[in-house]
């Protein structure tokens, strides 16, 4: 073990300081043990510049193996390998096994952070890359698809100032149409069952088997989902068709109806997690209080308890709509697809805005070169998704942190 | 019942809030019950789900004329099965390393002032929906994969199959466009890191502090601290972060729809071909009559999913309450 930079002298004061005479004992194991606590430090810029170092070599490996071409995938991959081994032997020849180790494990650790940001960097530039162009469009935000489909091939391509035209609007009102009725579905649910569980249950098998059960819904697959309600719905169509109580059969399941029911499935079992921990951090003081004054439970619960925690609902149930709003698999399954605007949620299927986009990319519409259009489209669908995904959970913060009930002046 | 905590009072003259007051009560005693019901509703919804799917499975298993089927539905299903389960476990096997990694570095590696933001820019990963990413796998990540399945093709398989005479099946045929499962394990990869990585990154926080200032009082190096006081405080908080991202996998549809194509069952993960229970029924479900048998089939597909993913979390709830006493997770 090589020890170049150690500073006897100034252990040496110390240890003399405190002794008062020089040990000859400990002398002689400082010539064999390096002082691991203040010597043997590699400088500052060691970690910049082994990066430095593997970003250079990785590059060279990487262009001599592909034959003297640029790919980023192994200049990254040999960059990273260079960096971690090269640092890994100049601490282990300068500060020892253990030092290596623990410098080796914070150097995979750096290298773990910076693969996860690879996909998501790469899948926000790819988004909005294309995105912006489609949402920039004409009549992307007030067009449905209905024109689009109608136009004839030639007229597509050669008539027309903008050939395959055509817009999310029906995308957008669908989604908002199903995600307000699923959220309308599962919040009385959701919320009472907390409430349930918080007010009223005494940790008896009901609450426990509600809070166990919730957890098993957390765990439905969305598509299993989607799967229940459709085919519940064609159950419950066909036997009400049977029995004269309507004209619809089991075919006429895709309505945005359906849709609502599926997400609720999914929906339910979020609402109550997170409002019921909401109401659980209500203080117990402030229901006493109100019991002193005389005020029943109920009143107590909805003008105490749900007041003091209504910012935690309320970001509680903007997430689970967060949730939901980007779900395919289900909707897909119950509320189809339609190219143009549908309001009715009992009537026709309902398009939504993650099933346009899957829709658009699977079966771009147009001929050859203008297929382009069709995907930028998507991609512009996908911003917008996304955008109202991220604002509902900024939203959810907000609200978290703005109306949070005030910790101060009990 | 559920008004113990009301102060009981006799003088009717003067608490006419409280004594008197018989509707009242009645409200309190409804909403008791409707909260109630609300709780029993959620239970039946549950039964519902598990019962509908159960009872409507049956005629996959059993058709009147032809009697027991149960033979054709396992030949049927079994590839999907197999394919979700390979899918999955692939996906895992890439993520966990790195989101125990992103953890890590958040919780203990980060500068403290970062830190929070950083978990924020990984929290958006999960804010991206399913189907964005099965668009960037379809559009984006298959096509840079390909030359990675040439290469795993070529030396492989092609190289031993000419030279030792045996090729390792997985990466035999074609890669074409890279629409294969492997790049659709790669996206749920990346799907499934920003849910391991938040479970197990609230676990790596609520270490103990004295258990890590003593580790490190004694000497221990920044990893020698983690080996020593986080990893064993958080293991099976790790594990069943590691199980909820399973379950996530096992489950999710759009990624697997938009990035594979092709249908038939291989052994090949690298080239078109193969498929998972979700994706059997996204591209089918719709075209299918009600009450027909490939209905009952890809009903009773969902019914196996169910029960697979069931089973993945029980078992990760059951690791959580056997380490209940000395770890974060509970």
């Amino acid at each position: 073990m090589s020890q170049t930079h150690t500073k006897p002298e100034t252990r040496r004061a110390s240890s003399a300081s405190s002794n008062g005479t020089p040990d000859p004992v400990e002398q002689a194991a400082q010539l064999v043990r390096p002082n691991t606590i203040a010597g043997n430090q590699l400088p500052s810029w060691f970690l910049f510049a082994t990066a430095a170092i593997g970003a250079v070599a990785g590059f060279v490996i990487s262009w001599l193996v592909t034959g003297f071409q640029i790919n980023y995938a192994l200049w990254f991959v040999f960059s990273a390998a260079v960096f971690v081994v090269v640092s890994y032997l100049i601490t282990r020849a300068k500060q020892g096994k253990r030092k290596a180790t623990d410098g080796l494990w914070r150097n995979l650790v750096y290298v773990a952070f910076v693969i996860a940001l690879i996909p998501l960097v790469s899948v926000i530039w790819s988004v909005t890359a294309d995105g912006v162009r489609g949402i920039t469009a004409a009549g992307f935000f007030t067009e449905d698809m209905s024109q689009n489909a109608s136009q004839s091939r030639e007229r597509q391509i050669h008539e027309g100032e903008r050939p395959m035209g055509g817009g999310v609007l029906h995308a957008i009102i669908g989604s908002l149409l199903i995600t307000l009725t699923a959220t309308v579905i599962s919040v009385p649910i959701g919320l009472l069952t907390s409430i349930y569980l918080v007010e009223y249950s005494r940790g008896g098998p009901l609450s426990r088997g509600i809070t166990f059960f919730v957890d098993v819904m957390t765990g439905i697959p969305s598509i299993v989902a989607g799967l229940f309600g459709a085919a519940a719905v064609q159950v419950v169509l066909s036997i009400g068709n049977q029995i004269g109580l309507w004209s619809y059969g089991p075919g006429n399941y895709r309505m945005g109806l359906t849709a609502a029911v599926a997400l609720s499935v999914l929906m339910i079992p979020v609402v109550v997690r997170t409002t019921e921990e909401m109401l659980r951090v209500v203080p117990n003081e402030l229901r006493e209080a109100s019991y002193a004054l005389g005020v029943r439970k109920w009143r107590t619960i909805l003008k105490v308890v749900i007041p003091t925690a209504i910012s935690g609902i309320a970001a509680g149930v903007t997430l689970a709509i967060a949730r939901v709003i980007g779900e395919t698999a289900p909707i897909l399954l119950t509320a189809g697809m339609l190219n143009r605007v549908n309001w009715d949620m009992l009537n026709d299927a309902m398009m939504t805005l993650p099933v346009y986009i899957y829709w658009t990319f699977t079966h771009p519409v147009g001929v050859g070169e203008l297929t382009y259009l069709s995907e930028q489209r998507a991609w512009g669908a996908a911003l917008v998704l996304i955008m109202i995904v991220m604002a509902l959970n900024l939203i959810a913060r907000i609200i978290a942190t703005i109306f949070a009930p005030k910790k101060t002046g009990r | 019942m559920t008004t113990t905590s009301e102060p009981k009072t006799t003088d009717k003259r003067t608490n006419t809030l409280v004594s008197s007051d018989k509707a009242g009560a009645a409200v309190d005693r409804g909403f008791a019950a409707l909260a109630k019901f609300a709780g029993i509703f959620i239970l039946i919804i549950l039964a519902f789900v598990a019962l509908f799917l159960s009872w409507n499975s049956g005629g996959a298993l059993y058709q009147e004329d032809e009697g027991l089927i149960i033979g054709r539905f396992l030949n049927y299903a079994w590839p999907f099965a197999l394919g979700t389960v390979v899918v999955a476990v692939l996906a895992l096997v890439m993520s966990a390393p790195v989101a125990i990694g992103v953890a890590l570095y958040i919780s203990h590696y980060a500068p403290p002032r970062a830190s929070k933001t950083i978990g924020y820019i990984i929290d958006l990963l999960a804010a991206i929906p399913s189907v964005v990413y099965g668009a960037w796998g379809m559009f984006v990540l298959a096509p840079a994969m390909v030359p990675l399945y040439r290469w795993l093709n070529q030396w492989l398989y092609t190289w031993p199959q000419e030279n030792l005479g045996f090729g390792i099946p997985l990466f035999a045929g074609s890669p074409g466009l890279g629409q294969n499962i492997f790049t659709a394990s790669v996206v749920l990869a990346v799907m499934v890191l920003p849910i391991i990585s938040s479970v197990c990154r609230e676990i790596f926080i609520q270490t103990p502090k004295l258990h890590e200032e003593a580790a490190l009082a004694l000497g221990a190096t920044r990893w020698e601290m983690i080996k020593m006081a986080v990893f064993p405080f958080a293991r099976a908080g790790v594990i069943s972060g590691i199980m909820l991202g399973l379950g996530r996998a096992l489950g999710e549809t759009m990624a697997v729809v938009m990035v594979v194509s092709g249908l038939g069952f291989q052994w090949s993960i690298i080239s078109a071909g193969n498929s998972t229970i979700p994706r059997e029924i996204a591209l089918n479900f719709g075209e299918t009559a009600p009450n027909s048998e490939r209905w009952h089939q890809l009903i009773a597909l969902g019914l196996v999913l169910f029960i697979i993913t069931l089973i993945v979390n029980m078992i990760a709830r059951w690791i959580v309450s056997r380490h209940k006493e000395f770890s974060g997770a509970n």
